[in-house]
């Protein structure tokens, strides 16, 4: 009897086989038990959980056997540490060691009842899972458990069967935008690097995600960071890119890993390296690791900290497009935009593009935080409207208490008060009432919040987290931020309030980048929406929440 | 491929070669753009935000120093919002450091101080920061008075684009941002400053000044200044 020798097969029936025989090894097992290690769950400790589970299935008999796989994050970070039992579908939350046994006790029976988190909820049923599609269902740390749920067949197909401009055709009609934030068409942007003249070009992954409350990206890397790789190995092939970087934020060591770990199994397996998959296509990546500045998220300043340079932004024009990393065309998009791209490639533009609405195409990840009841990872259609995601997905304000705003973008957007809670969740819609879609930070606030102290803590972190580099940001950020504080304390007049507007006005439209330029829109949209609260701390020497220690001479006789 | 175009400047027909910058074809021009960044002989970073110009046809303002002029450009320099935003750009600055300039050596000869004359800025709007700045007067022949930067970073492009020792760089950021010799250590135990002194002649307020001055005695030899774009022409650069 005679096997055939490996290399005598083609590198995609290689790759069959490798999905074949995961897919055989799983059979084994009747239960498999996924036990979330996302940075979430991880801090609540699913680490034990896990390691529990693991001794305790190695030392009793269970029928048709069971095995235990860390990654599986279902986005109920509020549930955490979560466990899901497959092919069952059964979610248990909060779940502690000692639940083990109990667990193990129930598995292919009824679910155990204080545990059991239903999935048939509207949390999960309102969702549409896009980027996050195999997020729960997949091995964070195995390349075999992607490929055996389907993995890199996009990949093989746009290597196979698509030439690169077939690629970036199909990218452009889906319609899909940089979920980074600004929202730039993405074909557009292939096309522009793939045109662009020069031999060398490049790819780079911005995983530097550092808006306040925002975990969207972090979630795809810590989860299945096979997923983002696939994507980036697409668009290097689109756009004619021989290196690529991923660019992850020190604060992200688990990303780190993960990703490091992904390329490495990646390259075993000839999905990046020279040849990929057996065709003339060349592709190397390699992983970044950020300093701790929030500019670097902009993506000049991003480049300038690759080539070992301060994460300072430079002027644009040149777009990285035409010159980015040592002078050569660069194309560069976020975490969530590649982990779109699979899909699309895999479906279809016209199934994409049948998501969403008339500008806004396909799916946004929220990371849904604040005062809400299912705090979490959620992924929903373009267009859904903020009441749906606060009231039907989050569950609403929790103790009883009323909504009064939410925050979208993050230091760079705005608020959203309860007047516009209808407004469709898009592109154009957000910023027509100036705040951003933003990369996916969205946190919800209640009556007990003081909005002139949200715009202060906002303005508090662009002045940290500015470079230093142009004077409007780096001075009038520090310029703001002091007018606020003499606002929460009770010692500014109108005067200074006309004045923080006018800087304000300022700071946006003289500022060098992205940062500079938006850091007074949570101070603007506070005003335009919360203005009666500022005039309150001015004017009435009151905060209407009680936040903010205001020291008004009423207050100074009070305490003496 | 070199060529000429025509654009408009405040309503003033003007021929430019397409590589000039629109600062470049306004100073030919006699129009004067305010500046600081900017040093003719060293790489344009467009980060003082004073030259900022309008542009027919694009809602954003752009620095006039590294924006190239175009082919019937219409360019506005001087309208009352440029102006407006200049003199709070420069009021920001005096606002951030401690700038006294009638116990400054370099008064009377300060970039800044100018500015705020040819702006009309008399008074300032906005309160002052009042760091607390040192002053490292530890080389045996200069000063620096972190009281009077503006982070312009000229020093630290000249002393890297033409003096080749990249003495100077900037460290921490945002308000915190300062000028520091080598890793951070005392400028007279920098061991790559070759004491050349062009980061001296090309400050343009009294942070960088010859030691043995008194009030408004710094004087600069600008006639330095032309030499720099020859040497870092001859540099290749």
């Amino acid at each position: 009897m005679s096997t055939r020798r490996p290399e005598h097969r083609l590198p995609e029936d290689e790759l069959e086989l490798v999905s074949q025989q995961e897919q055989e090894a799983k059979q084994q097992y009747r239960h498999h038990v996924y036990v979330c290690v996302g940075a979430a769950c991880l801090s609540a400790g699913s680490a034990d959980v896990q390691a529990r589970l693991e001794a305790e299935v190695a030392g009793r008999s269970i029928a048709g056997g069971c095995a235990v796989h860390g990654g599986g994050c279902r986005g109920l970070c509020v549930a955490g540490p979560t466990v899901t039992i497959e092919p069952d579908n059964v979610l248990y939350g909060q779940i502690k060691p000692d639940d083990v046994a109990d667990i193990l006790d129930n598995l292919g029976g009824q679910p155990v009842e204080r545990l059991h988190r239903p999935t048939d909820k509207p949390f999960f049923m309102r969702q549409q899972r896009i980027v996050l599609e195999l997020a729960g269902k997949v091995n964070s740390e195995r390349i075999e458990d992607y490929l055996a749920n389907g993995g890199y067949t996009s990949l093989i197909k746009a290597l196979h069967e698509m030439t690169p401009a077939q690629v970036i055709n199909e990218i452009s009609r889906s319609g899909l935008r940089g979920r980074g934030g600004a929202g730039f068409p993405t074909g557009l942007k292939w096309r522009t690097v793939a045109k662009a003249e020069g031999d060398v070009k490049y790819v780079v992954c911005n995983g530097d995600e550092g808006d306040p409350g925002a975990f969207m990206d972090r979630s795809v890397m810590d989860d299945y960071p096979f997923r983002l790789l696939e994507g980036i190995t697409i668009a290097a092939y689109a756009v004619g890119a021989q290196q690529g970087f991923i660019y992850i934020r020190a604060e992200y060591p688990l990303s780190v890993k993960r990703v490091q770990n992904a390329i490495r199994q990646a390259r075993k397996m000839n999905l990046i390296g020279d040849q990929v998959v057996g065709t003339s296509f060349n592709f190397d990546l390699k992983v970044r690791v950020g300093a701790g500045a929030f500019v670097c998220g902009e993506e000049t300043a991003l480049l300038a900290s690759i080539e070992g340079q301060r994460g300072q932004p430079r002027p644009r024009p040149p777009y990285p497009a035409t010159s980015g990393l040592w002078g050569h065309p660069t194309l560069i998009n976020n975490v969530e935009t590649f982990a779109n791209v699979p899909a699309i490639i895999r479906n279809g533009a016209a199934w994409f593009a049948g998501i969403g609405t008339e500008q806004s195409k396909g799916t946004k990840v929220f990371a849904l935080t604040g005062k809400i009841a299912h705090s979490g990872l959620i992924e929903v259609p373009m267009g859904i409207t903020l009441r749906e995601i606060i009231y039907d997905i989050g569950g609403g304000i929790p103790n009883g208490k009323r909504f009064k705003a939410a925050q979208t973008g993050g230091p760079s957007g705005g608020c959203i008060p309860e007047s516009h809670l209808d407004i469709s969740v898009d592109y154009e819609a957000l910023a027509e009432i100036g705040s951003i879609m933003g990369s996916g930070g969205m946190i919800i606030m209640d009556e007990d919040t003081c909005m002139v102290d949200v715009a202060k803590y906002f303005m508090k972190f662009c002045m940290e987290e500015s470079c230093g580099k142009c004077i409007p940001c780096r001075v009038g950020t520090a310029q703001i931020y002091h007018l606020l504080e003499k606002i929460t304390q009770g010692a500014a007049t109108m005067a200074d309030l006309e004045l923080l507007e006018e800087l304000c006005d300022v700071v946006k439209h003289t500022s060098l980048c992205g940062l500079g330029q938006a850091a007074p829109n949570p101070v603007v949209s506070t005003l335009r929406f919360f203005r009666d609260e500022y005039i309150a701390h001015i004017v009435d020497g009151h905060c209407p929440t009680g936040i903010c220690p205001l020291q008004t001479p009423q207050n100074a006789i009070e305490e003496s | 491929m070199s060529g000429v175009v025509t654009l408009k400047i405040n309503g003033q027909d003007i021929g430019a070669h397409d590589e000039e910058s629109i600062l470049q074809a306004a100073l030919d021009n006699g129009i004067e753009i305010p500046t600081l960044c900017d040093l003719p002989g060293l790489s344009r970073i467009g980060a003082c935000r004073l030259c900022l110009v309008e542009i027919a046809g694009n809602s954003n303002l752009v620095p006039a120093c590294i924006t190239p002029v175009q082919e019937d450009m219409v360019v506005t320099t001087d309208s009352e919002r440029l102006q407006a935003y200049r003199r709070t750009i420069v009021e920001l600055l005096f606002a951030e450091g401690n700038h006294v300039c009638s116990v400054c050596v370099s008064n009377g000869a300060c970039e800044l101080q100018d500015l705020a004359e040819t702006l009309g800025i008399d008074h300032l709007r906005l309160p002052g920061l009042h760091p607390a700045r040192e002053v490292d007067a530890s080389h045996e022949r200069f000063i620096l008075d972190h009281n009077r930067c503006v982070l312009c970073t000229r020093c630290v492009r000249v002393c890297d684009e033409v003096e080749g020792a990249h003495t100077w760089d900037v460290t921490a950021r945002g308000i915190e941002s300062q000028i520091i010799a080598d890793l951070n250590v005392a400028w007279g135990d920098s061991e790559s400053c070759t004491g050349c002194n062009k980061c001296v002649q090309v400050c343009p307020t009294g942070a960088l000044v010859d030691k043995g001055r008194s009030v408004g005695e710094m004087r600069r030899r600008r006639e330095f200044l032309p030499y720099l774009t020859m040497m870092r022409k001859e540099n290749g650069k």
